[in-house]
């Protein structure tokens, strides 16, 4: 399968501090030379804690954010390098969800206003054709012809949510980004947001990048897994193998912190010590080597290879050269 | 289906905004106060029992009475007349330029917002400048620069209200462009221009229209201070400030001169006001419903 999208040693960096005479501008690490691949129809789970950088993947990809360098690949085009105007016109086919529908609609539109908005944008579609389109995809997402007059405020998360898929499916996208779209939902309502999800993808084929921390929800969604550290992927690998074998200590550390519904199985769940570093001052070698529980001499000073343990499983880690 | 979906979205919320209105006693009060005196002021051609800028010398400075309730002037003008035509004129003045003000300002402010750096830096610190001066006295230099008529008063003070308006509108700008309906925006396909238009104006809106109604108020003064000078307004114009003005000299033995402008003045400026306070609560969309 070729992939739809596909990241070459992306950089992400944040100046957080300006220069000033003898003073060096700070700059933090957000995305450090991420390399990944997302295949047509499938969904690539990407997960990670807060500030690992994931999202900001997410945002690089859909040029919210300017990469410093690397290279984003959609359908073998560089859409990094490419002109506004010509970015432009695949705009409808790299779409987006954001993690809060609250503040992801602007409040003062219609449900019609922001649904229809990428077809009126992009293709300059108006009056009865984009009503129709928006009608159809409001159909597609389970919400109702009497809701397109309304305002943001008047749904529930989910309802909101199910605008703010709307508004990505309106131009028939490619590749849809999830950042992280149901953690600010109630755990009834996540399910049915996720089915849909997951049955929009059965029905048209869609291609996912599914960002979470939440390693259940990723699990239900997707056909691989990504794990991120401090802005780098430590291992990537099909989902199957992902749960039964993992290969780097962090992504153990992660499946083992999942507590689990069985009163027999008790854990310390406490399994990985300290803090995620800060990602101003990133470790030498090995980024997790100060967390690692099976942290060897070459790690602190060198970093690790790229290595593949199993078909189509990759790991970022000296155990395994 | 509920009758409310019948409705254009536009209308309930307006619908909203006047049954919040009126539930709130002082926004009543405030805006009673300003239907009146804008009433007073379109209608002042049938209220008004005299010819406001008729001389009839016979009847100087006659004091309050059954013939002339608010007296008459040094020219044996009524003074109730020329109150109510007045009304007009500062009601225009202050319109005008919060019109001017809100409008150019609420750019300003946006686009200072939005784009921030450079630009940023470049148009705050020019409002920084405008606003370093007191108000008043900027509004009269500029005033006096281009000479004194009722059109360039009101340009002056406009243009003295500009930053006030740029600040609060660059202020909402920063917070609102973080916002991810922005960014969900951009993903649409919108550029800037579209999206300072479309999404960051308006969502400064509500801010705007209650800065607005509070500084019409100022504003009033301002121009009236201004005819004070003999900036603004030019004899005979009915104006209040030029009212006063003339008025003061006056004030000792025939008070009624002076003192029923000014009355006319402080209730328009408490009646927006109060107005203005009790919109920015009624329009704060947290604690809307």
């Amino acid at each position: 399968m070729t992939p739809v999208i596909e990241t070459r040693n992306l950089v992400k960096q944040f100046r957080i501090a300006d220069g000033f005479l003898w003073r060096r501008p700070k700059r933090l690490m957000a995305v450090d030379h991420v390399s990944l691949m997302v295949r047509r129809g499938e969904t690539l789970g990407l997960v990670g804690e807060s500030g690992s950088g994931k999202s900001t993947v997410g945002n690089c990809l859909l040029r919210l954010l300017k990469a410093n360098s690397g290279r984003v690949l959609f359908n073998g085009q560089d859409i990094l390098s490419m002109k506004e105007s010509d970015f432009h016109r695949i705009r409808g086919k790299l779409q987006v969800v954001f993690q809060d529908p609250q503040s992801s609609l602007d409040p003062r539109m219609t449900v019609q206003k922001i649904v229809g908005y990428p077809l009126r944008l992009q293709q300059g579609i108006t009056g009865r054709s984009l009503e129709d389109r928006v009608m159809a995809v409001l159909k597609d997402v389970g919400l109702q012809q009497e809701h397109v007059d309304r305002y943001p405020h008047e749904f529930s998360g989910g309802q909101r949510q199910r605008i703010g898929i709307a508004r990505a499916l309106i131009t028939g996208p490619e590749f849809i980004v999830f950042d992280e779209p149901t953690s600010a939902l109630d755990v009834s309502v996540q399910a049915q947001i996720l089915n849909l999800i997951g049955g929009l993808q059965k029905a048209h084929g869609y291609t996912y990048l599914f960002i979470s921390h939440d390693l259940a929800v990723v699990r239900h969604i997707s056909s691989r897994i990504a794990v991120m550290y401090l802005g780098s992927v430590v291992e990537a690998s099909p989902k199957r193998q992902f749960f039964s074998n993992p290969c780097h200590p962090y992504t153990k550390a992660l499946i083992a912190s999942v507590p689990r519904p069985d009163p027999l199985h008790r854990q310390n769940l406490a399994i990985l010590h300290g803090d995620v570093p800060s990602p101003l001052h990133i470790p030498t070698g090995c980024r997790f080597h100060p967390r690692c529980p099976e942290v060897m001499a070459i790690c602190r000073k060198t970093p690790p290879p790229h290595v593949a343990v199993g078909n189509d499983h990759w790991v970022d880690c000296h155990l395994y050269t | 289906m509920k009758p409310k979906t019948n409705l254009h979205p536009k209308w309930r919320e307006l619908k909203l905004t006047g049954r919040l209105l009126r539930s709130n006693p002082t926004a009543m009060a405030g805006l009673i106060i300003l239907v009146a005196m804008g009433l007073m002021a379109l209608c002042a051609g049938w209220l008004a029992p005299y010819d406001p800028i008729k001389l009839s010398l016979g009847e100087r400075l006659q004091p309050p009475g059954a013939v002339h309730w608010f007296g008459t002037d040094e020219m044996g003008r009524d003074i109730l007349s020329r109150v109510m035509f007045g009304a007009r004129i500062s009601l225009r003045i202050g319109f005008v330029v919060i019109c001017i003000a809100g409008g150019l300002g609420s750019v300003i402010g946006a686009v200072a917002g939005y784009y921030g750096g450079r630009v940023d830096n470049i148009i705050m610190r020019v409002m920084d400048v405008i606003l370093s001066f007191p108000s008043l006295v900027l509004a009269m230099a500029l005033a006096a620069a281009m000479g004194p008529s009722l059109n360039n008063a009101i340009m002056a003070v406009a243009f003295v209200m500009i930053p006030k308006f740029a600040r609060l509108v660059r202020g909402e700008a920063l917070s609102v462009k973080e916002m991810p309906f922005i960014a969900a925006a951009r993903v649409s396909g919108a550029r800037n221009r579209w999206i300072i238009a479309h999404h960051i104006l308006p969502n400064c809106l509500n801010s705007v229209i209650v800065l607005g109604t509070l500084t019409l108020g100022d504003t009033i003064l301002i121009a009236a201070s201004l005819s004070f000078i003999g900036l603004g307004a030019q004899p005979p114009t009915p104006e209040w400030g030029a009212m006063i003005s003339v008025g003061r000299k006056f004030l000792l033995d025939q008070w009624w001169y002076a003192t029923f402008p000014g009355l006319f003045i402080l209730t328009t400026v408490i009646g927006f006001n109060i107005l203005g306070d009790a919109l920015r609560d009624i329009l704060d969309p947290r604690i809307r419903r």
